[in-house]
């Protein structure tokens, strides 16, 4: 666990090793709850740590304790995710196994962690990868969770499964399942609703892919109305030119990052006319990638020989070099689920697909998929 | 006015520029010192660019020809050239300095006809065969009709006025005046519109704007604006010559001159790294009206989007977020959800921050958001043991489950140590007190110790039996109350009436009774002593005060 210093360091205040295998997924729960951690791991447990406040020793050389509060063992494979719910849900958490179980437990009393009980069992007939909670804590549409498959089976069966609570049956069932989708899935992540109608997933698969998912009439069986969905695709990259391993978005869900085996990071946002693109890319040190600007054109060096800056200063100089490349949004220290992100190189455009008809921020309906833009001049060269 | 408002954003970029300008003399580290002139010649290719909106869009017809207020942005903007005039002026025999004619030509370019006039007049005494050439030269340029700001010549009137001139400039040309001098002679054509004579300039402009300007001053003085765009394209082409393309800035300004406001706004968001510009300049175009003419959704929203861009990104900083508040606020669609989603994210490392965040959270109605932050405030302070500041942050979020938890943790400790800590804090909970039960029955409770010691007995003892009649006692605490009641019991003083000893007996009663037989016999011996001590004490004050109460006073 990293804590960041009063000086904007990251420095490291606690490091144990406690699973019999390799962690795959680590998530913090919402600060109400405390300073909560859980760990899922290939040893077929997950984990729930809090952070105890030690001696004030400890503080001072920087060390945090985490103890655990709790191991949940019913999985019979290798846990490959686990998530908590949005907090309006209460202390809940879901994990998902390599046997395509997706576990749903709940801590009746907030305070006392040692207590969970398991909730749900969903079966997903595909080896699960990663889940996501829908974080919207609107009461127009019940919890939803949404799983990825890497299954590596030869049915194409659909690689993202949508889950929905139902009221009436108190239980978990599918709503969805995103055809699309035949390659293995590594990570999925719904994007926080801004008060919108309709939900939006990113997919990290063989690329990058983002749906939008508006909720239709719900169906009126006997068991009393699942949710029908209007799938889009919006955006697809492929970019990262291999397999995309992770996509995580930021506090508005206004900007989706992607990391990849090609080893970068790529930002991607939309215009107000929601066309996604690409607004930077980052390297394994947090660098920018020379060239990574929305257009290439343009000059480094920043004005010509007779350029004085008393020129500059009066008005324009002679030399016509006037913007200086961009400056990439600096990764500077890790990602944490909290950070925001350097306003990037902006994206207003006048896509000449454009809908004019229905002009309306947002548009609920766009529909298409977009070819993969791969506008940049990229650098590849790491 | 919004032209005023125009003003006072392009003074505030000129400040930015003159600290930058300061900051770049003063860098020793030449890294520093380009990153500095980098920034400043940013700003100043903003402020021109504000410039020209502001007298293209913003202003519009109402200041005046705009001939004249595009002269007055190209001498502002561009003075390369500024230095060369004045070493020239300052020379002592400026006639004589060899870039006398560069300067004179600069004039005459940039319209400063009564300068270049007032040089002419010193190349003339210096000298005298020349004289009559500098007469006429003098005179054209005295008589060049201008569009004047006071409206008392008409549209019709300027032109023709104009067309005389030029018919006379173009007389002089033509019968050969100026041939001895060649100087002169490029003077006169400037003066005619001669494009390939202006173009010759080309060192001295600079700039294809400056072009643009020069040649409308002297071949279409009267503009109007939706022409501009007739010229601009061309003019930028010949001026470029095919040599260099086009800049980022270059097509910027082409998209102002075509009144293109929305390609203005789109180019300068590819080519700047920052929001800012475009986000203000978005806003008060908004506010002039303009970018409606559009499309209603396209010109509102965008303004929106831009500033929702813009102040997500103060969002980062950790005192700049306050700005972000505000403009947030002005964004009707999504700036409220914005905010919510913000505020909650923003490091409360001190008591004060979060204080200033829960303010601007109470002020907006934001309840779930102040509900949330206390929550982790207390949490927070739970952690640390900080009790009274746990329960004091659950109180202000309303979270009566938490100021319960609260509560017991402070009666667990006083039970510990015999002792409360955070007295101030509970004795001064004022109504919040009501907020939980137990926070109440800790409010009160918190009395009786004191009660005890200043040997206020009965009241006292009022105290703990109303705390548990009225049912304000959780009843895992009526044994501790009861057994707080047995030093009443064996004062010497009766304390308790024979009522009150009814009653305790009674809830003793309760409370044995209420343990199911497992319990009781889980019941360590010290808890059975106990519940017999009591017992015993209660029976024993009983007969006391039935004696008492008995006896008649003074008999």
């Amino acid at each position: 666990v990293w804590d960041k210093s009063e000086n904007g360091d990251w420095h490291c205040t606690a490091s144990w090793k406690t699973h019999s295998g390799s962690v795959w997924r680590v998530t913090w729960a919402h600060p109400e709850f405390g300073q909560v951690l859980a760990s899922c791991s290939f040893d077929r447990t997950a984990a729930v740590w809090e952070e105890i406040v030690g001696e004030s020793n400890d503080k001072l050389r920087g060390q945090s304790h985490w103890v655990k509060r709790t191991t949940l063992v019913d999985s019979r494979t290798s846990v490959t995710d686990v998530k908590f719910a949005p907090k309006h849900m209460g202390l809940m958490l879901a994990t998902c196994s390599a046997d395509g179980v997706v576990r749903i437990y709940e801590a009746p009393d907030v305070m006392n962690l040692s207590q969970w009980s398991l909730q749900h069992e969903i079966s997903c007939k595909l080896s699960c990868s990663c889940i996501s909670w829908n974080p919207s804590s609107s009461r127009a549409h019940p919890p939803m969770i949404a799983v990825g498959s890497d299954d590596n089976s030869p049915n194409i069966l659909a690689k993202v499964q949508i889950y929905e609570y139902n009221e009436n049956t108190r239980k978990y069932a599918k709503a969805e399942a995103l055809m699309t989708v035949t390659d293995p899935v590594h990570d999925i992540a719904f994007a926080p609703n801004l008060g919108r109608s309709f939900h939006i997933l990113a997919v990290a698969t063989k690329d990058v892919r983002i749906f939008t998912l508006k909720p239709l009439r719900k169906e009126l069986t006997s068991s009393g109305g699942l949710t029908k969905f209007e799938i889009h695709i919006v955006a697809q990259f492929d970019n990262h030119n291999s397999q995309v391993w992770r996509v995580s978005w930021n506090i508005t869900g206004t900007v989706l990052a992607s990391s990849g085996d090609d080893g970068c990071v790529r930002l991607w946002k939309a215009n107000y006319m929601d066309n996604w693109k690409c607004t930077g890319i980052l390297k394994g040190n947090g660098s920018p990638v020379n060239g990574s600007s929305q257009q290439g054109i343009f000059n480094a060096s920043l004005g010509s020989a007779n350029t004085s800056l008393q020129n500059s200063l009066n008005g324009s100089s002679a030399s016509r070099y006037f913007f200086p490349p961009l400056d990439s949004p600096r990764a500077g220290s890790r990602w944490s689920s909290h950070a925001q992100l350097l306003p990037p190189p902006p994206l207003i455009e006048h896509s000449c697909d454009a809908d004019t008809a229905s002009l309306q921020y947002p548009h609920p309906r766009r529909r298409c998929v977009s070819r993969p833009l791969n506008l940049l001049p990229e650098n590849e060269g790491v | 006015r919004l032209v005023q408002v125009s003003k006072n954003y392009r003074s505030v970029i000129r400040a930015c520029m003159e600290d930058m300008h300061q900051a770049a003399i003063s860098a020793r580290d030449p890294a520093l010192h380009s990153q500095y002139s980098t920034q400043v010649s940013i700003l100043s290719a903003i402020e021109l660019i504000w410039n020209l909106c502001e007298i293209l869009f913003i202003e519009a017809a109402a200041a005046g020809p705009l001939l004249l207020r595009l002269l007055d942005w190209v001498r502002l903007h561009v003075c390369d050239v500024d230095n060369m005039v004045r070493e020239v002026l300052s020379s002592e025999n400026p006639s004589k300095h060899k870039l006398f004619w560069n300067v004179v030509d600069v004039f005459v370019l940039q319209g400063r006809m009564d300068e270049a006039r007032h040089l002419l007049s010193k190349e003339a005494s210096a000298d005298p065969a020349s004289m009559n050439m500098y007469k006429i030269l003098d005179d054209l340029m005295k008589k060049m009709p201008v569009p004047s700001l006071s409206n008392t010549q008409t549209l019709t009137e300027m032109e023709l006025k104009w067309q005389h001139w030029h018919e006379e400039c173009q007389r002089y040309l033509q019968d050969g005046t100026f041939a001895s001098n060649s100087h002169m002679e490029s003077i006169c054509k400037i003066l005619l519109g001669d494009e390939d004579a202006i173009l010759q300039k080309k060192e001295l402009m600079t700039t294809w704007y400056h072009f643009l300007v020069t040649r409308l001053l002297y071949s279409h003085p009267t503009v109007k604006p939706m022409e501009l765009r007739f010229y601009a394209q061309a003019c930028m082409d010949l001026f470029l010559g095919g040599e260099s393309s086009p800049e980022p800035l270059d097509t910027i300004l082409m998209a102002a001159f075509e009144f293109e406001m929305h390609q203005v706004i789109k180019e300068c968001s590819i080519a700047l790294s920052n929001w800012w510009f475009v986000a203000h300049l978005t806003d008060l175009l908004d506010h002039c009206k303009l970018l409606q003419s559009h499309n209603l959704y396209f010109g509102s929203n965008m303004r929106e989007f831009l500033l929702l861009e813009y102040a997500s990104g103060l969002f980062s900083h950790h005192s700049l977020w306050q700005l972000g508040v505000d403009y947030f606020d002005h964004c009707p669609e999504y700036g409220r959800v914005y905010l919510e989603l913000h505020i909650e994210r923003i490091p409360l490392n001190t008591e004060q921050k979060a204080l200033k965040v829960l303010r601007i959270c109470e002020q907006r109605q934001m309840h779930e958001q102040v509900r949330s932050i206390c929550k982790i405030m207390a949490m927070k302070a739970l952690r640390n043991n900080r009790l009274g500041s746990a329960l004091s942050w659950s109180i202000r979020a309303k979270d009566a489950a938490f100021a319960t938890l609260i509560s017991d943790r402070f009666l667990k400790d006083y039970c510990e140590r015999g002792c409360f800590s955070d007295l101030d804090l509970i004795d001064n909970l004022g109504p919040a007190m009501l907020l939980s039960d137990r926070l109440t029955f800790l409010g009160k409770y918190r009395e009786f110790p004191r009660l005890y010691g200043e040997k206020r007995f009965s009241e006292a003892a009022k105290l703990l039996l109303m705390l548990m009649t009225a049912h304000i006692a959780p009843c895992s605490f009526w044994m501790t109350l009861l057994t707080d009641a047995l030093p009443l019991l064996e004062q010497k003083e009766v304390v308790f009436s024979a009522e009150q000893t009814y009653e305790l007996m009674r809830c003793l009663e309760d409370l044995t009774a209420g343990k199911s037989e497992k319990q009781k016999f889980q019941d360590d011996d010290a808890e059975a002593m106990k519940v017999e001590m009591l017992r015993l004490a209660l029976a024993r004050n009983l007969a006391r005060v039935i004696v008492k109460e008995g006896t008649l006073e003074g008999s």
